[in-house]
């Protein structure tokens, strides 16, 4: 018997197109009220993933149980308590702003009343009150996005699937979108949602699987697998091009947990940056900058996997 | 052979579209949505509700009128029947046809590939079902109000000849059904805009040679039995005789190929909806 505050549950869930394995076998666990990530590359299976939980791609094998119900048996009893923010805009350039919302909350049966109702809040929410009778075509990204994050709430869901919620946006969008999501986590909406930036993982979950793959790699909070797969500081190294390789093989000798030598740069994992730093002064080293920061999501990618996120 | 193979043969005879057994498949009451999305979308571009009124009357009177004051008398059934009166109703029968075909293949081809308005939809408890019947029934609403028109015009030119002329609207409904059925679930196999090229090669040649301009008997017999195994000579058959009076129980035989059709294009339509995008 499940827990009453697990609302998605998916054991050993697959997806296969073909002969291609998109999902591999992964289980998981959501919570009430908790904002849960699937982070990875682009290709990693977390728009599989996503598609499955919204009930629109059936698993290929494997378990999988929203707020207790079958995606395939009862697609539209589940859909009907979700809201899904898809990776790309299918908002009807048709319709008018507040017709966007009319028309979809009309798809879940809603009465005109109750919709009217909460179309002035959501625009409010979102911050498109003044645009409600524009069409859409003229918003720009960032609009659109919010938009459909508005669209994706008519039907006051109990979980929120976000795909890839601020990809192609500005930094100025993007932290728009970020502080209503943060709202919506605060008035406690189950939120699901898959990035392949770090940043984002680490301002919006609560909890967060890596993906690769298909597979899961590492799961946990964003602090819980910073600490666990990576150290407390970076520094990272840039030299010239034509000391890169050599500069790389002298560093073995600076004490360090771990080392990464990119194309560009050379990553050294240590409890003190600074002290790093003057060690490889120390060895003769001069690199053309240097930078000690705290370690990131992106550090774990790279241990977990072997490649950055955004490659 | 074992009662196995008994007990599965019958699945195996019916087409695979009928097959769609599956809950909701043909449609359901949600699929009135569809149809409210469109009206709303066409307020912002009534012209183009409009401009479904003039083709049928355009027609009727370059080649019923026009056409009909030299050619004078088609004989019908063994009578003797104005140009005019007997080329209306197939007028009616081809433009509920184009109507159709029109609405459920460009429109539905535009909002499947590029609007992405099915997938948005299937994120809500729509399904495929709806989204079919949704289609078809905006294209029937939007096909009886043209076919409404098209009467009053026959009724005003004194074209109708019968009382069963009140069920040349219904039957109307039922071509579009049928038309818009099978265009929508075409239009789900096309990839591109150069594959309506061949909606064009199926309704053209049906509108020019399905008994439309003269009486099927001018055919030799193959073409009269190949033309009577095509979709719209079942409907140009069955205005025809309501508005002629010519009524025989034969119509029902070309109103149940109509309904049948209407019925397997709509299973198709949905079914394959689901398969392109429910992947």
């Amino acid at each position: 018997m499940p827990a009453p505050d697990i609302l998605v549950r998916a054991h050993e869930l697959t997806k296969r197109f073909g002969q291609f394995t998109a999902v591999d076998a992964i289980s998981f666990e959501l919570r009430q009220g908790e904002a849960f990530g699937f982070l990875g590359p682009n290709g990693a299976g977390k728009s599989s993933t996503m598609r499955m939980i919204g009930c629109v791609s059936p698993p290929t094998g494997g378990e999988l149980s929203i707020l207790g119900m079958d995606p395939v048996a009862d697609g539209p009893a589940i859909r009907s308590r979700l809201g899904v923010v898809p990776q790309e805009d299918t908002l009807d350039v048709e319709l008018t702003v507040r017709e966007n919302l009319l028309i979809y909350g009309r798809y879940f049966g809603l009465p005109r009343a109750v919709i009217a109702d909460r179309t002035d809040r959501l625009l409010d929410f979102v911050q498109l009150t003044e645009r409600g009778n524009d069409q859409v075509e003229p918003l720009s990204g960032g609009m659109k996005r919010r938009l459909t994050i508005a669209r994706s709430l008519i039907n006051d869901p109990e979980i929120l699937l976000l795909d890839e919620p601020t990809t192609g946006l500005d930094p100025q969008a993007r932290h728009v979108v970020w502080d209503r999501l943060f709202r919506l986590k605060q008035q406690g909406v189950t939120l699901i949602l898959t990035t392949h930036y770090m940043d984002e993982a680490e301002q919006l979950c609560d909890r967060l699987v890596v993906m690769d793959g298909g597979k899961i790699a590492a799961e946990g909070s964003p602090r819980e697998l910073i600490d666990q797969y990576s150290s407390a500081e970076v520094l990272e190294l840039r030299f010239h091009p034509s000391e890169h390789d050599q500069a790389a093989e002298k560093l073995r000798d600076v004490p360090a947990e771990r080392m990464e030598v990119l194309a560009d740069r050379v990553l050294l994992y240590v409890p003190d940056g600074d002290a790093a730093l003057a060690a490889a002064g120390d060895l003769g080293l001069e690199p053309l900058t240097s930078l000690v920061r705290r370690s990131t999501l992106e550090d774990v990618f790279l241990r977990l996997t072997g490649r950055r996120l955004e490659d | 052979m074992s009662e196995q193979t008994l007990r599965k043969l019958p699945l195996r005879i019916l087409p695979p579209a009928l097959l769609a057994t599956r809950r909701g498949a043909l449609g359901g009451k949600e699929s009135v949505h569809v149809v409210e999305r469109h009206a709303r979308a066409y307020r912002h571009q009534w012209v183009m509700l409009v401009s479904g009124f003039f083709e049928p009357l355009f027609y009727l009177l370059s080649i019923g009128v026009g056409l009909g004051e030299l050619v004078g008398k088609v004989q019908f059934a063994g009578m003797s029947v104005g140009f005019t009166s007997f080329v209306a109703p197939a007028l009616l029968a081809t433009s509920a046809m184009n109507g159709a075909v029109l609405d459920s293949t460009f429109n539905v081809f535009f909002r499947l590939k590029y609007a992405k308005l099915y997938d948005s939809a299937l994120a809500t408890p729509m399904r495929s079902g709806d989204l079919a019947l949704g289609e078809i029934s905006w294209a029937l609403i939007r096909g009886g109000l043209y076919a409404c028109a098209f009467m009053v015009v026959m009724l005003a030119m004194g074209l109708v000849h019968s009382a069963w002329a009140v069920l040349a609207v219904p039957t109307a409904l039922l071509i579009g059904f049928a038309f818009a059925s099978v265009g929508m679930a075409a239009t789900t196999f096309m990839k591109s805009w150069q594959h309506f090229e061949f909606i064009l090669l199926a309704t053209l040649p049906m509108f020019l040679f399905s008994a439309t301009f003269y009486p099927l008997s001018v055919y030799p017999r193959p073409v009269q039995i190949l033309v009577d195994v095509t979709p719209l000579y079942q409907g140009i058959a069955i205005l025809r005789g309501l508005t002629l009076g010519v009524v025989t129980p034969g119509l029902l035989w070309h109103a149940l190929y109509l309904a049948v059709l209407g019925v397997a294009g709509l299973a198709l339509a949905s079914r394959r909806i689901s398969r392109l995008l429910l992947k």
